[in-house]
């Protein structure tokens, strides 16, 4: 392999973690001030901004390979080139579901941070170390939801319906320990298609819209 | 989504330390339907901007509370705020630094 091909494998790769952090951090924002108690609005919101910065530490890595900088790559790109999984970008609007994706992220996101802890790229497997240490946490507060509401109906129902969003966050490798961790069925088993990255859902767009909003109201500008 | 059922809610009082070997002070409460969502909900809330060292929760029910007291006498003179002691103090403190020069030969600052 030469060495630009493994660079922008590299940098697509740090775009795609990048990129699922950043939207599933912004999806959870919404529910700022909305949450069912206090307790859980801080803690829900306090999420959100770990995700962004973890983003943020991502974006760095893939922003000196690329040239250019982090803010760019977060808010000039247009919605197509985004590389994230469709199940960040989903407009939830109910608890149930908002739950089922954060617990689902979180168990995708392990296996694939254990995949990058022991990678041969140094700079990548101690970011992802680093990124951990904080997912240890959000990790505590999604099973503990789960653990709860594993027996509600409108829980299952929503883990069941985005469960193929959820396999598509990881490569296909990674994917039979996903389904091994949460006790669901792995993609190719059957019918089940996992919503694979590359393809968005329109909800990506409105994202975009407001997300990019006040940098693309005044391009170039420093903040 | 309705509120978790009242019987599973508990208040839970928040200790924070700031720093290691500092004592625990009040810090306010929240409310969990048990100790694992408590901790996971008072991490995010006291210690995520690295401002504790340590927390304590402690179920509201846990404390046994006293606030009834008896000073039918009025005792004043068990009380210090009747004294004035900052002179007194400046004083003694000038003393001790006196005997100190002297037997050092240092000269006080």
């Amino acid at each position: 392999m030469t060495e630009p091909q493994e660079h922008s494998g590299r940098a697509q790769l740090l775009l795609e973690l990048a990129d699922d952090e950043l939207i599933v951090g912004w999806r959870d924002s919404e529910w700022t001030g909305i949450a069912p108690t206090l307790e859980e609005d801080v803690a829900f919101s306090s999420i959100a901004q770990n995700e962004i910065g973890h983003a943020r530490a991502l974006y760095e890595l893939a922003a000196i390979e690329l040239g250019t900088d982090a803010d760019a790559l977060a808010f000039d790109r247009q919605p197509a080139e985004y590389r994230c999984a469709p199940l960040v970008e989903l407009h939830l609007l109910d608890w149930a579901h908002t739950i089922a994706r954060r617990y689902l992220y979180e168990e995708a996101d392990r296996v694939r941070i254990e995949a990058l802890k022991s990678s041969d790229d140094a700079e990548l497997a101690g970011l992802a170390a680093k990124i951990d240490r904080e997912e240890v946490y959000h990790r505590l507060h999604a099973e503990l939801w789960a653990a709860r509401l594993r027996e509600e109906p409108r829980f299952r129902d929503a883990v069941a319906e985005l469960w193929p969003y959820a396999l598509g966050v990881l490569p296909e490798e990674l994917r039979p320990e996903l389904a091994r961790r949460v006790g669901l069925e792995p993609a190719g088993s059957s019918l089940l298609q996992a919503a694979e990255r590359g393809r968005h859902t329109p909800e990506l767009s409105e994202l975009w819209g407001e997300m990019t909003e006040v940098r693309r109201s005044a391009p170039g500008a420093q903040w | 989504m309705p509120a978790l059922p009242a019987p599973e809610r508990m208040i839970y009082e928040v200790f924070r330390q700031e720093k290691k070997g500092q004592p625990f002070q009040h810090a306010g409460s929240l409310i969990a339907p048990d100790a694992a969502f408590a901790e996971a909900w008072a991490r995010e809330q006291y210690g995520r901007r690295g401002e504790s060292a340590a927390l304590w929760l402690v179920p509201r029910d846990a404390v046994h509370e006293v606030v009834d007291w008896a000073d039918e006498f009025d005792l004043k003179y068990r009380r210090v705020d009747g004294y004035s002691i900052k002179a007194r103090l400046l004083e003694a403190r000038q003393r001790a630094s006196d005997n100190y020069s002297e037997e050092t030969g240092a000269s006080a600052a």
